[in-house]
C-alpha cells in the first residue's frame, strides 16, 4: 500500500484495521519530511522524537478508536501554541517561545488521536498572501519551486501537498486558509467566526481569525471539523453550531441546491483559466443537479480596503504585547524602557508586520478613528448585508479563491498594494464571519493548481462540505499530486 | 476676589469578587509577587478574556444604589498604552458604553444637604504592580493585581468643597459595603480616588483650567489636597499665571502636589472595542432580578431605625455605621430585644470589645442569640446589669452559653427581698460609722454601704434592692 495516496480517513481506517501501523505512518510522513522540506521549508519545527513516542502511546488503542482521524500524522501553523513546543509565529520576537499551555484546537485533535509532526511555516503573523514574510525563510510551492504556496498558512497547505502529513490546521484572518490551498491543490475550509475556539491561537485580528483544516479532500476536512468545532467556555466568541457529524452528512446529493455565481467576481482583474475553471465547476455542481444561479454582489470593492483597516487596527493592538518585556526576545542593547520597547520591536518584527502595526496604529489615533476605522465597520455591516442577500436567492455561492494561480517568488512584496487586492475573494467572507472553502477544479498551461471557492451562509459548514464532495466525487484534481516538484 | 473651587472625582473601586475579571485566578490582597496569575491575566499569546459574571452583576448593583440609568447594551474597549505593569499592552475598559449612567448621589455635609451627579459607571481590568527596588537599581513586575475587577465611578464637577468630597466618598464607601460589593479599603488600595479640580471666581461663569491630582490614599490625604490645588491655582492666577492642564502627583511627606505630565504629553490610547468580548446585552428580567434583590441601604435603614424603633439619630449613625453591626442589631430587635437596649449594648459593650480586640463587626463570632438572651435576663432581672457586663466579656469570644455561665458561676441576681435585708442589717451593724454619717446628712455614706452589702452578695443583687432595704433600716 503506498501510504501517502491515501486520504487521512482512509489511513485512519488502514490503522484501525491493524493493516497500518501508527508509527509507520508516522515515520512515512517524517521521510517525506527529510526527503521534501529542504526544499521546501513549510515546516519551522520537526517533532520527529515526539511524534514517534506519540505514535507508540497510541498504538494500543487504534483497534477500538472512535475517532476516524486516530493515529494519523498532522501537523499545526506555528501561530497555534502547543504547550513545551516553541511556537514562533514565523517572528524573530517569539523565536524561542514555548508556551506552558496548549490552544483548544491542538487538544481537541490530540484528543481525536492526532500525531503532530511539528509547527508549519507560515507569513509572519499570519500578515501576507505569499508566505514569504516569515523571519525563518519563504516556502516554496510543491506544484514549482519557483513560486509561493500562497499564504499566510503557506506551510500547511505545501506539507499536505508534498504528503508531508495527512492534513494541516492553518488559521484564516482573509484567505489565509483558502488562498493557499488553492495555489497548492488541496481542500481548505475557514469555518463559521466562532465554530472553533480561537483559545491558543495568537491572535492577529481577532474579530476574523478563524482555524480550520487544509486537507486532501472535503471528507477529511468534514472529518478534521468534526474534531475542532464547538463552543469552548475559554473563548468568549465561540459559538454552538450544533457540529459533530459533518462527515455523516456527506451524501454527495446536491439536486436542487441553488449555486449562486456573483457577477462581480468573475469581471475584470481576474485570470482567464482561472475564470474558466471555476465556470467549469459551476458546470460539474450542475450536472449532479445542482441549479445555477447568477446573481450581484455590488459591494465587493469595498471589502479589501475595510479589511484592511479593521484587521491592521486589531492586529497593532495584539502586537502590543510583544515588547521584551516578558517573553519572547529582547533587544540586546537599550538604554531605559522606552528605548527596549523600540529596538526590541524595531528589530523583532519584520517589515511588513511593522506596516500593519503602522497601519493600525494610525487609523485608530485621535482624528482619524472616525474616518477610517469607524467606517471600516459600516462597510462590514454594509457587507453581511449583502451576503444575506445573496442568500436569499441562492444557497452557497460559488466565487474564484485567487485571481491568479500561484505567483513566482519575490514578486509580490515590493508592491503591497497589489498584493492587498489579490486578497478581493477570500476577505469579504471574514468581515461577514461566514464559513467558505477551497477546492482544487483545475489546473492552468502551467501545471499550476487552480482553487474554486464555496461560500456558504452562518454555520452552512454541512452544504458546503455536501458541495464540495459531490463535486469531488466527479472530479480527479484533488487527487492529483505534485512529483517532487518542478525544480528550476 | 473670592474664588470658587470646582472638584469632580473619578474613584477606582475593586470589586469583591472571588476571581479576577476575565479569568478564575484568586482576587486576594498580597500573595508572593507573580502567584496569583496565569497565561490569561498575564495576557500570553493567544489567551482570551472571559467575562466574570459576578463583575457585571456587582457594577450594575452599583450603578442601580447610585441611581443610575443601565446600560442595556454595553461594551468593553482596549484601552492602548505601553507599561511593563500592563502585559497586553492594553487595558479592557469601557469608554463607549459604560454599564451604567447618569446616576445621582446625596450627600450631607454641615452646610447642609446636596446631590452630587453621577456621569458614569464603567468595568475595567486593573493592573499589575512595579516594585522598584532601590538596593539593586532594579524595576521587577507583579502581575498579581492584574486582572483584578475594577469599576470607575466618575462624577460630574459638582464638589465645592473638600467636606462635600469627604461626604461622598464616605456615603460611596457605605453604599458599596452595604452592597457587598467592594470592601473598600483605601491602605490596600481597593479605593483610589483621583480629584479633577479648578477655580474660578465666585458666582459662576467658565469653569477653570483644571488639574487632576493622583496617588491620594486616605481622605486626610484627599481633604489635603484639595486644600492645597486650590490654594497653588489661586496663587498663580493672583501671580498673573496660568494654570497648566496636567496631571500632578499629592506627595504625602511634602504635603504638596507636582507635576507629573502636562496634557502635551497626553497620550494617544487609541481606544476601539474590544473584539474578544461580544458585546453585553441585559434582559428586563435580569435588571428586575438585581433591582429586586438590592439589600436595603444604610440611609434607609436609618430612617427606618428612626421611625420603627424610635432611636435617636446618633444611635443610628453609629449601628448602620457597619452593615454588619447593622445586622447584628436587626437580629437582636429580631429576638425580641429592646430597640434602645440593642442600641445601648452595641454602642457600648460589643463596639468596645471589637476595638479591644481590634476587630472588624463582620468577624465577630458573638450571634445575636446570646446577646438577647442577656438582655432578656437583664430585663427579666435575673442578672443585674453590672454582672450582665461580665458575663458579655465571657461568652464574647466564643459566642458561650449565657445561662450556663451564669448558672455555672452563680451569678443569678438575688431578688429574695428578706436576703437583700438581712445582708443590709449586717452591713448596718458592721459600719455603725457610716449609719451615723448617713444619720448626719452626708448621703455619700450611702453609697459605701451599698457597696458592702454588694459585696457581700457577691455582686448578684439589683442595687436599686439594696439602695431601698439601706434607706429602710436607716429609717
Amino acid at each position: 500500500m503506498e501510504l501517502r495516496e491515501l486520504t487521512a480517513l482512509e489511513l485512519g481506517a488502514a490503522i484501525k484495521r491493524g493493516e497500518v501501523s501508527v508509527k509507520e505512518a508516522a515515520r512515512a510522513a517524517l521521510d517525506a519530511i527529510a526527503a521534501r522540506d529542504g526544499a521546501l521549508n513549510a515546516f519551522i519545527t520537526v517533532t520527529g522524537e515526539r511524534a514517534l513516542e506519540r505514535a507508540d502511546k497510541l498504538q494500543p488503542g487504534a483497534r477500538d478508536a472512535q475517532s476516524p482521524l486516530y493515529g494519523v500524522p498532522m501537523a499545526l501553523k506555528d501561530n497555534i501554541c502547543t504547550k513545551g513546543v516553541r511556537t514562533t509565529c514565523a517572528s524573530k520576537i517569539l523565536g524561542e517561545f514555548a508556551p506552558p499551555y496548549s490552544a483548544a484546537a491542538a487538544d481537541a485533535l490530540e484528543g481525536a488521536g492526532a500525531v503532530s509532526l511539528g509547527k508549519l511555516n507560515m507569513d509572519e503573523f499570519a500578515m501576507g498572501s505569499t508566505s514569504e514574510t516569515s523571519f525563518y525563510g519563504p516556502v516554496r510551492n510543491p506544484w514549482d519551486l519557483s513560486r509561493v504556496p500562497g499564504g499566510s498558512s503557506g506551510g500547511a497547505a505545501a506539507a499536505v501537498a508534498a504528503g508531508m502529513g495527512w492534513y494541516a490546521v492553518g488559521s484564516d484572518t482573509g484567505g489565509s486558509i483558502r488562498q493557499p490551498a488553492a495555489h497548492c491543490g488541496v481542500t481548505g475550509m475557514k469555518p463559521t467566526y466562532g465554530a472553533v475556539s480561537r483559545y491558543g491561537l495568537i491572535a492577529y485580528a481577532s474579530s476574523l481569525d478563524q482555524i480550520g483544516p487544509l486537507c486532501r479532500d472535503a471528507a477529511d476536512c468534514a472529518a478534521v471539523l468534526d474534531a475542532l468545532m464547538g463552543r469552548d467556555p475559554r473563548d468568549a466568541t465561540s459559538l454552538d453550531g450544533g457540529y459533530g457529524r459533518l462527515l455523516e452528512g456527506l451524501t454527495g446529493d446536491i439536486r436542487g441546491m441553488r449555486v449562486g455565481l456573483p457577477a462581480e467576481c468573475f469581471g475584470e482583474g481576474l485570470d482567464g483559466e482561472v475564470r474558466a475553471a471555476v465556470l467549469r465547476a459551476a458546470g460539474v455542481l450542475k450536472g449532479r443537479g445542482a441549479q445555477v444561479v447568477e446573481l450581484s454582489f455590488p459591494v465587493l470593492e469595498y471589502a479589501v480596503p475595510a479589511y484592511y483597516i479593521i484587521a491592521a487596527a486589531e492586529a497593532s493592538s495584539n502586537l502590543s504585547r510583544f515588547d521584551g518585556v516578558k517573553y519572547g526576545w529582547r533587544a540586546e542593547r537599550y538604554d531605559g524602557l522606552t528605548d527596549l520597547y523600540r529596538k526590541t520591536r524595531t528589530q523583532g518584527f519584520g517589515a511588513e508586520v511593522k506596516r500593519r502595526i503602522l497601519l493600525g496604529a494610525f487609523v485608530l489615533s485621535a482624528g482619524y478613528y472616525d474616518a477610517y476605522y469607524k467606517k471600516a465597520l459600516q462597510v462590514k455591516a454594509v457587507i453581511k448585508g449583502a451576503f444575506d442577500e445573496a442568500f436569499r436567492q441562492c444557497d452557497l455561492l460559488l466565487a474564484p479563491v485567487a485571481p491568479t494561480t500561484a505567483p513566482r517568488l519575490g514578486g509580490s512584496l515590493s508592491d503591497p498594494l497589489k498584493m492587498y487586492l489579490s486578497d478581493i475573494y477570500t476577505v469579504p467572507v471574514n468581515l461577514a464571519g461566514l464559513p467558505a472553502l477551497s477546492m482544487p477544479c483545475g489546473f492552468d498551461g502551467k501545471g499550476l493548481p487552480i482553487g474554486g471557492q464555496l461560500i456558504g451562509p452562518h454555520f452552512g459548514e454541512g452544504r458546503l462540505l455536501n458541495a464540495a464532495h459531490a463535486f469531488q466525487m466527479d472530479t480527479d484534481y484533488h487527487k492529483r499530486a505534485p512529483e517532487g516538484g518542478n525544480l528550476v | 476676589m473670592t474664588w470658587e473651587t470646582v472638584i469632580g472625582l473619578e474613584t477606582h473601586v475593586e470589586l469583591a469578587t472571588r476571581t479576577k475579571i476575565f479569568c478564575s485566578c484568586t482576587t486576594e490582597f498580597g500573595g508572593e509577587p507573580n502567584t496569583r496569575c496565569c497565561p490569561v491575566c498575564t495576557g500570553m499569546p493567544g489567551t482570551l478574556p472571559v467575562l466574570n459574571k459576578r463583575v457585571l452583576e456587582f457594577a450594575v448593583k452599583a450603578g442601580l444604589a447610585l441611581n443610575c440609568e443601565i446600560t442595556r447594551y454595553s461594551r468593553f474597549d482596549r484601552k492602548n498604552y505601553f507599561y511593563p505593569d500592563l502585559p497586553k499592552a492594553y487595558q479592557i475598559s469601557q469608554l463607549y458604553l459604560p454599564i451604567a449612567r447618569e446616576g445621582t448621589v446625596s450627600i450631607r455635609t454641615q452646610a447642609g444637604d446636596k446631590t452630587i451627579r453621577i456621569h458614569e459607571l464603567h468595568m475595567e481590568e486593573d493592573a499589575g504592580k512595579l516594585v522598584h527596588d532601590p538596593w539593586t537599581g532594579q524595576t521587577r513586575c507583579d502581575y498579581n493585581r492584574c486582572g483584578v475587577p475594577l469599576i470607575e465611578i466618575v462624577t460630574e464637577p459638582d464638589f465645592r468643597t473638600a467636606d462635600e468630597v469627604i461626604a461622598y466618598l464616605e456615603k460611596l464607601k457605605e453604599t458599596l459595603q452595604y452592597l457587598g460589593v467592594s470592601d473598600c479599603k483605601m491602605q490596600e488600595g481597593s479605593l483610589r480616588c483621583d480629584v479633577n479640580l479648578s477655580v474660578r471666581p465666585l458666582g459662576g461663569g467658565a469653569l477653570g483650567t483644571r488639574t487632576e491630582t493622583k496617588n491620594l490614599n486616605s481622605f486626610k490625604a484627599i481633604a489635603r489636597a484639595i486644600d492645597y490645588e486650590a490654594r497653588r491655582q489661586v496663587e498663580l492666577i493672583g501671580e498673573g499665571k496660568r494654570v497648566v492642564q496636567e496631571t500632578r502627583r499629592w506627595d504625602e511627606n511634602k504635603d504638596a502636589t507636582y507635576a507629573m505630565r502636562s496634557k502635551e504629553d497626553a497620550q494617544d490610547y487609541r481606544y476601539f472595542p474590544e473584539p474578544d468580548i461580544p458585546p453585553i446585552e441585559l434582559s428586563q428580567d435580569y435588571l428586575d432580578g438585581l433591582r429586586g434583590a438590592q439589600p436595603e441601604l444604610a440611609e434607609a435603614k436609618r430612617e427606618r431605625y428612626r421611625a420603627h424603633y424610635g432611636l435617636p439619630e446618633y444611635d443610628c449613625r453609629m449601628i448602620t455605621s457597619d452593615k454588619a453591626l447593622a445586622a447584628f442589631f436587626e437580629g437582636l430587635v429580631a429576638l425580641g430585644a429592646p430597640p434602645k437596649q440593642s442600641a445601648n449594648w452595641i454602642m457600648g459593650e460589643v463596639l468596645g470589645a471589637l476595638s479591644a480586640r481590634g476587630m472588624e463587626p463582620k468577624d465577630m463570632r458573638l450571634t445575636p442569640p446570646t446577646l438577647a438572651r442577656l438582655i432578656e435576663r437583664v430585663g427579666a432581672g435575673t442578672v443585674n446589669r453590672n454582672t450582665a457586663v461580665k458575663v458579655f466579656e465571657a461568652v464574647f469570644d466564643a459566642d458561650g452559653d449565657v445561662d450556663a455561665y451564669v448558672r455555672e458561676h452563680g451569678l443569678e441576681q438575688v431578688n429574695d427581698n428578706s436576703l437583700v435585708r438581712d445582708a443590709a442589717a449586717r452591713a448596718l451593724e458592721a459600719n455603725p460609722q457610716s449609719a451615723a454619717d448617713y444619720k448626719g446628712g452626708k448621703e455619700k455614706a450611702l453609697g459605701f454601704l451599698v457597696g458592702q452589702v454588694m459585696r457581700e452578695l457577691k455582686g448578684r443583687a439589683d442595687p436599686q434592692a439594696v439602695n431601698a432595704a439601706l434607706r429602710e433600716l436607716l429609717g
